[in-house]
């Protein structure tokens, strides 16, 4: 008797009997019919991301000894590191964007395919870290989504590794077969655009309102300082 | 090979054009290794004319430089040449030392002596490993990211943090070595001729690597004074000035090294200047580490400047005074209304500072001498009349930083 | 670091003099920097001697200074340094050079040192300072839409809010 996959998938192929593809068939045929065909999918993505490494700075190197052999990536399926977009579901950020590579990492995100997800890794990437300057982006969330943050400038090579762990959880829980990526996280990034709409001049002012301590020096007097902020 | 387009007067703007092809290599490309971006106008494969553009990780280290105090500021410049942070502060600290007039330990320079050795060995590891792996032979890569691990592990036991130690202070270091680093120092130079044997033994024969690295990018001696080029890339065309010879800094002259030179000026030669480098600097740190002095380690705390160690600060009043006096942002001891240029040997070259202070703590300006950005400028005359692939090479050899490149 | 009983560099003084003239520079020191000071008028003169005559045939170091405000300054508002080495001898020395606003302007080192190209780039970039005869004076590390000039004294260190205008991506969108 040949057995075919199920309908849910689209089309049946016919097997030889009692080969070892027929008793695999079969158990996956059980599995779906038992749990649905979107863990199975889920399972398949999370075990074989492709990451896209955009190493701009010092976290590049330690994305560098995570790929080497003291830690060795490739143990969480995560080893195919691919510099092109359309070759990877899973965008690194590792280090600090500054404005004139923002345009570029915008253009990187909308040129990977859908399933895709996202790292903002050190402290540069996720907030401006220690650069708060006039050409460091203060945090790549401002303007590509993100899905998982890594502490540290730079962080440790075990804590990309936790973080690769912590995004193919989620990526078990949240993703469907239509690849719509994740509910609960588009709810979130709609949560943080109403809070971000503000009077114009307002939103910015907490973040600029510590000039005057540490000892800092306001060559040109404090008049000057986020006058055109408002733009 | 035909001649070269450009440079033929009767041929028209407009049909050049025509002609050529423009191809966009970066800014994020897996051969710039970071951030570089050319704009490459080619002739089949060949490339008649290479742009730089460059900017794209420009974070503001100099500004940032202007609100930070000497011992702050430490943090800022270890993220310059990411890849031998502690270079880094002990050129930031020789500078604002000298700006102040402070004499260093015996201690203190051989310790500074050892750090910045180490990571110069980094460096040119992870650049000759890089550089390889950009050609296609990734075990060399793998070897060499090894030994960095354990020259991150040294790094680790002596500050507490792998990567960017952060570990010099004006007038000394964070805290002294002890026995625990003594013996990863010396984990490092055991395991490290086997790890170059290795890298040699698996580059130096490969025939695909050397006929990609052989008359590659050739810079001569004239153009490397010229384009004012320090470092293996100038010493592999035959400019043999090397800082620690010929300015001695810290305690320089207390070890027996010799500064290897070539005159090809290829890609080769440079592969060659950097692994002979290794060589020689773990010959200074094995010369440094075994004779290393006793005593303090600090310079004492009536030199005003330096930050004392936290038993000081809880068990004198000497040390706590001192303690609020440079920590406080209204207090603080004046310095000298003067400006000075020092410099070190980096790993990639002249590694200095342009400095100036108003009299406060916070520098009034703190320009970097960075050789990545000095070097890169010549690699539109040293890729003219190359094939694409030679690109992978000749931007292996230079050892770009692109933080250090952009600032 | 010690200062020579000897000034090593009294013959570079002295063949500078006697091809220029006196009176076209002064000269500071500290610690072992030895500096010249030079009007931006006769800057030029000043490096070719210096690198033909001289020996310092190696630029090693160029960058800008704004004095703005600076506690006790009276002369002009930006300074240049050109640090000079001579490879023989390993002498240093550095000429700086002043220059005030409005439009400041230089002449260009380009065409004595290939080195110089991208030094000045970066200053005209940093500080806004012009230098005639360069060849390709354009930005270089900032965007070539930016219009302040960020290491002046008078821009904040955290911008004019520049690094805000950009369009967001929502996960919706892309």
């Amino acid at each position: 008797m040949a057995v075919g996959l199920p309908n849910k998938v689209g089309r049946s192929i016919d097997l030889p009997e009692n080969t070892i593809l027929t008793r695999l068939d079969a158990a996956i045929d059980h599995l779906v019919d038992k749990v649905g065909v979107n863990p199975i999918i889920n399972a398949a993505r999370k075990y074989s991301l492709w990451p896209m490494p955009f190493a701009t700075a010092c976290c590049g190197i330690e994305l560098m000894a995570v790929g080497a052999s003291r830690f060795d990536i490739s143990r969480f399926g995560a080893e195919v590191m691919r510099f092109s977009p359309r070759q990877c579901d899973l965008l690194i950020v590792a280090g600090r964007v500054s404005m004139k590579m923002l345009p570029v990492l915008q253009r990187i995100w909308l040129q990977m395919p859908e399933p895709k997800w996202s790292i903002s890794m050190g402290a540069c990437a996720s907030t401006g870290g220690i650069f708060d300057t006039y050409a460091v982006v203060q945090g790549v969330d401002r303007f590509i989504p993100v899905d998982v943050y890594i502490p540290g400038c730079p962080p440790r090579p075990e804590q990309i590794l936790r973080a690769l762990m912590d995004l193919q959880e989620k990526i078990q829980k949240g993703g469907s077969l239509s690849g719509k990526g994740l509910p609960e996280l588009s709810e979130r990034e709609r949560m943080l655009e109403d809070k971000r709409i503000v009077p114009i001049g307002t939103a910015l002012s907490p973040e600029r309102g510590d000039e005057d301590r540490f000892g800092y020096r306001l060559p040109g007097g404090s008049s000057l300082l986020g006058q055109d902020e408002s733009k | 090979m035909p001649a070269n387009l450009l440079d033929e007067p009767e041929i028209g703007e407009e049909s050049k054009k025509q002609y050529l092809w423009t191809l966009n290599f970066g800014p994020q490309h897996p051969a710039t290794h970071t951030t570089l971006r050319l704009v490459l106008d080619l002739d089949g494969e060949r490339i008649v004319r290479a742009t730089p553009y460059i900017g794209y990780l420009h974070s503001g280290f100099e500004k940032l430089g202007e609100h930070l105090n000497f011992n702050q500021y430490v943090t800022i410049v270890d993220r310059k040449n990411y890849i031998s942070p502690p270079m880094n502060e002990v050129a930031w600290h020789n500078a604002v030392e000298k700006l102040l007039g402070i004499e260093l330990t015996r201690r203190c320079q051989y310790i500074r002596v050892i750090i910045g050795e180490l990571s110069r060995i980094s460096d040119h590891l992870l650049c000759a490993g890089a550089a390889a792996l950009d050609l296609g032979a990734f075990t060399a890569f793998l070897f060499a990211f090894n030994q960095r691990e354990l020259i991150y592990d040294v790094y680790e036991e002596m500050s507490g943090y792998r990567f960017h130690p952060g570990y010099t202070r004006v007038g000394g270091v964070m805290q002294d070595f002890n026995d625990r680093v003594i013996e990863r120092v010396r984990a490092v130079l055991r395991s490290l001729p086997k790890a170059i044997a290795d890298m040699e033994k698996l580059l130096f024969r490969n025939r695909i690597f050397l006929d990609r690295m052989r008359g590659v990018g050739v810079l001569s001696k004239a153009d490397a004074i010229n384009f004012s080029c320090t470092g293996p890339l100038a010493r592999a065309s035959g400019v043999t000035y090397d800082l620690r010879k010929d300015e001695p800094y810290l305690a320089y002259r207390d070890f027996d090294f010799s500064v290897p030179y070539a005159t090809e000026g290829d890609c080769y030669a440079r592969f060659q200047i950097r692994m002979e480098e290794i060589v020689q600097s773990m010959g200074i740190v094995k010369q440094a580490i075994e004779n290393l002095p006793g005593g303090p380690v600090n310079v004492p705390i009536a030199e005003k400047f330096p930050m004392p160690d936290k038993g000081t600060i809880y068990n004198s009043m000497e040390g706590l005074i001192q303690h609020f006096e440079l920590i406080m942002p209204n207090r603080g001891y004046e310095t000298p209304k003067e400006e000075i240029y020092a410099a070190i040997e980096g790993p990639s070259g002249e590694l200095g500072y342009y400095l100036v202070t108003d009299g406060t703590q916070i520098a009034w300006r703190t320009r970097t001498r960075p050789p990545s950005f000095i070097h890169f400028q010549v690699f539109p005359m040293m890729i003219k009349d190359h094939l694409i692939s030679d690109i992978v090479a000749v931007l292996g050899s230079l050892n770009i930083i692109a933080a250090e490149l952009d600032r | 670091m010690t200062q020579a009983a000897t000034d090593p560099h009294a013959a570079t003084f002295s063949t500078l003099a006697g091809l220029l003239g006196e009176g076209v520079f002064s000269t500071s020191t500290f610690k072992d920097n030895v500096r010249l000071h030079v009007s931006p008028g006769r800057l030029i003169e000043v490096l070719t001697v210096l690198k033909q005559r001289c020996g310092f045939e190696f630029l090693s170091e160029l960058g800008g200074v704004d004095y703005l405000e600076y506690p006790g300054r009276t002369r002009s508002r930006f300074e240049v340094h050109y640090v000079l080495l001579n490879l023989d001898t390993t002498e240093r020395l550095i000429v700086k050079v002043g220059v005030d606003d409005p439009n400041p302007t230089l002449p260009s080192a380009y065409p004595l040192w290939r080195g110089a190209d991208w030094m000045e780039r970066e200053i005209f970039d940093m500080y806004g300072i012009e230098f005639t005869g360069h060849p390709d004076l354009r930005r270089i590390l900032m965007p070539e839409e930016f219009t302040a000039f960020p290491l002046r004294k008078d821009y904040p260190l955290r911008g004019r809010g520049e690094r805000h205008n950009f369009p967001k991506l929502s996960r919706g969108e892309s």
